[in-house]
């Protein structure tokens, strides 16, 4: 085999499987996090018994959720029973490939890895990275929907119906509200976004960062809204609302299978938190700060901290709503994804695509 | 049939008797219409939680039925308890002297405290919002501490006796209650936060589960379901009892009579019920806590110990319960719920003839087919939790 192309697939394996093992230890911790999180906003102590500040709580939790006996009810669907699980999990872990978390370090100049140049901290550099987001995360609602179905069971019938609903109308704004970025940065490609995002806008008196949170609001916040409905958090977490629809489409899964459930929810928030960061956030560049001077690694630690740190406050900030505020009702849910959000998604469009109409024909800023 | 010939029939979801969102064992069989609710199946079927105890008191004495109306409404047991204490005291035509009847209006306010703040926080929580709840809840237990301090127990508390107050408050109760009500006035300013101006708590609430004043009235409402209908009628104000005709407060009145007037009604109630305590608290007597008829109450430890005739009359006591006249009285009290009455038919003896409890709930969760149809799924649970329908009550 070319070594070119070898050293391609060795580098992807080692890729995949840090990110793996990041992704799921990060959601191990999310979910620490909520609980501790939660607690505190709700005036109690939450877990504290496995090892320090309950560090080990989310092993603990892994190992009974791995303990438990694994029902299957026998009026379902055996097959789609099983499969839905997987078909939840996947969509969740395979968005995760185009998000870039660093710049790319040149590769060491001899050994397997001289001839690739350099090395991205992105598993797959595509050139239509948001549109892979979309198309694999659009999936993800097969894994919800077959579930109910396959479960045989009215609640979960109902909750999976909802998320069907939910989930392809929240979609429409979710591409939308974005297309403003890709008008702004004109690339599709995540790391060339963050990239754009280090320049300066200097019509104002002070020169601001080139952010897409501050070039793109109105397509942040329904961006932001949108993936709350996405990940079926509340206030949109209709699919599973445990008091009305008893836990919705995982009402008859148990042990490992409602674990992959789980684990895809939270997958979900850890990688929408990430690529909200690429896209309105700047990625894991500070303004005013130049960190392309450090050697590399130290370079790459530092933009993997902004990163993780910016990524963090938005994976909070699912916390903080979710313990805060109320749920929607169907209908609810429904007038406002089409009748505010979607109107609102176009405008934005058609104001972000008649600026740059007027800019390019007279040329104004 | 549709017009494109698709087939589509109703589903009939089986909401109970076990779901997270009836907080007791209550069982409907709804027709579902996608999301809609068109309708009721066949009537609720109630009962799951039926104990059988109006046939038990005839079979206990009166005091002994003291304890079953803790297991009515459990949220409030002390209301319960002092409802039915006044009921008997009317039958027998004696009354409590005035530090015991302000010992009972302190702790009925603050059950009734307790009920609404959990009545509201599990509203709350069915509606997705559990923070509230947890912050309400905190609260109750420290009122349940209160209960816990003056009589020993803090859910089935059996807190009241016929014709005295077993207990006389202490200073350090006094210093609690004290305390509890200045921890729950920021709480319920954050509840005013959370929810009142919430958008997403009004539109969940706004308009849904609707009752009309003519209608309450018609079902039979009371307490702020039909306050919040707009119809200003609370047995505290309307024919007082205890000492309530002494003290100053208001009766907030909603105008819509949907769950976010029941909400706003309840949380309104919980800062007037504060003020009543705080009143009471300053207004309440020295002096007896008891009558002195060892007919009604049970003598004194060192009088039973010391004293033959009290012996004696503890052992008559004990053995055959107090000696009431024959005859039929209705005591109605003003619970969290609504008007809790206690009819009892009594025919000499030991035993009532016949104890028949009229619980507020009831009658508002006959209602409930009537508030629901036409609406959504969701809205079941929400005009459920409003109404606060308790289990233990409504089947006894």
């Amino acid at each position: 085999m070319d070594s070119a192309v070898l050293a391609t697939v060795i580098l992807a394996l080692i890729k995949i499987a840090l990110i793996l093992a990041v992704l799921f230890t990060g959601v191990a911790y999310y979910s620490l996090a909520e609980r501790k999180f939660s607690a505190f906003m709700q005036d109690r102590i939450g877990p504290n018994r496995c090892g320090p500040f309950a560090l080990l709580q989310p092993l603990a939790d892994g190992v009974k959720f791995f303990l438990k006996e694994d029902v299957i009810p026998h009026h379902v669907d055996k097959v789609l029973y099983l499969a839905a699980p997987a078909m939840a999990m996947i969509p969740a872990m395979a968005t995760i490939a185009v998000v870039p978390f660093a710049d790319p370090i040149p590769a060491p100049a001899s050994g397997l890895f001289a001839s690739l140049g350099q090395i991205q901290f992105q598993l797959a550099d595509i050139n239509v990275g948001m549109l892979y987001i979309f198309a694999v995360s659009g999936l993800a609602v097969y894994g919800v929907v077959i579930a109910g179905w396959a479960s045989n069971n009215k609640y979960a019938l109902l909750g999976s119906l909802r998320a069907s609903a939910q989930m392809i109308s929240y979609e429409l704004t979710l591409g939308l509200s974005v297309l403003g970025v890709f008008m702004v940065y004109e690339t599709l490609q995540l790391d060339a976004i963050v990239a754009a995002q280090t320049s300066f806008i200097s019509f104002l008196p002070v020169a601001i960062p080139k952010w897409g949170i501050v070039v793109q609001p109105l397509g942040f916040l329904l961006f932001l809204i949108a993936t709350f409905a996405e990940t079926s958090r509340l206030p949109f977490d209709l699919p599973e609302g445990e008091a009305e629809i008893v836990a919705g489409y995982h009402v008859e899964y148990g042990s490992m299978k409602f674990m992959l459930f789980m684990l895809a929810e939270y997958s979900h928030m850890i990688i929408a938190s990430a690529v909200i960061t690429c896209l309105f956030l700047g990625g894991w560049n500070l303004p005013w700060v130049d960190m392309s001077s450090l050697p590399a690694v130290q370079r790459v630690a530092a933009q993997l901290a902004v990163f993780t740190a910016k990524a963090g406050f938005f994976a909070f900030l699912f916390i903080w709503v979710r313990w805060t505020l109320p749920r929607f009702r169907y209908d609810q849910l429904m007038r406002l994804g089409w009748k505010v959000l979607l109107p609102l998604a176009i405008a934005n469009l058609v104001a972000t695509g008649a600026f740059y109409v007027v800019k390019y024909t007279v040329g104004i800023g | 049939m549709p017009e494109n010939g698709l087939r589509t029939e109703t589903m009939v979801l089986n909401f109970g008797p076990s779901h997270p969102a009836t907080h007791g064992i209550i069982h409907l069989k709804l027709e579902l219409d996608g999301e809609t609710v068109v309708g009721f199946v066949e009537e609720p079927t109630i009962g799951y939680l039926h104990r059988g105890m109006e046939k038990l008191a005839e079979n206990m004495t009166f005091h002994q039925w003291i304890t079953m109306t803790d297991r009515m409404n459990y949220v409030s047991a002390p209301l319960n308890n002092i409802g039915y204490t006044l009921a008997v005291e009317k039958l027998l035509g004696v009354e409590a002297p005035k530090r015991a009847q302000y010992i009972r209006v302190i702790l009925s306010e603050l059950s009734r405290i307790a009920d609404h703040l959990v009545c509201v926080g599990i509203n709350a929580v069915d509606l997705g919002a559990f923070t509230p709840f947890l912050w309400g809840f905190q609260q109750r237990e420290m009122i349940y501490d209160i209960f816990e301090k003056y009589i020993g127990a803090r859910l089935t508390t059996t807190i009241s006796r016929i014709g005295e107050m077993r207990y006389d408050f202490d200073k350090d109760i006094i210093y609690m209650i004290k305390c509890v009500l200045d921890e729950l006035e920021p709480v319920i300013a954050e509840w005013d936060q959370l929810l009142t101006r919430n958008r997403i708590w009004i539109d969940r609430t706004r308009d849904v589960g609707v009752i009309s004043k003519e209608d309450a009235l018609d079902w039979g409402f009371t307490g702020p379901c039909l306050r919040a209908a707009g119809v200003p009628w609370d047995l505290r104000i309307e024919e007082p009892y205890l000492v309530y005709n002494e003290l100053d407060f208001d009766i907030p009145v909603g105008t819509q009579g949907d769950v976010y007037d029941r909400y706003l009604v309840r949380v309104e109630e919980i800062r007037q019920s504060m003020k009543i305590v705080r009143q009471a608290l300053e207004k309440m007597p020295e002096g007896p806590i008891r009558i002195e008829d060892s007919t009604v109450v049970l003598p004194k430890h060192e009088e039973i110990y010391n004293k033959m005739e009290s012996m004696i009359a503890d052992f008559k006591f004990v053995m055959h319960g107090i000696r009431a006249p024959e005859g039929e009285v209705y005591g109605r009290t003003e619970a969290a719920n609504g008007e809790l009455g206690f009819y009892i038919v009594h025919k000499g003896g030991r035993s009532p003839y016949k104890i028949h409890v009229r619980p507020p709930c009831f009658y508002l969760y006959s209602a409930f087919e009537k508030l629901i149809k036409g609406r959504m799924i969701a809205d079941v649970i929400s005009v459920m939790g409003s109404l606060n329908i308790i289990a233990g009550e409504l089947d006894r």
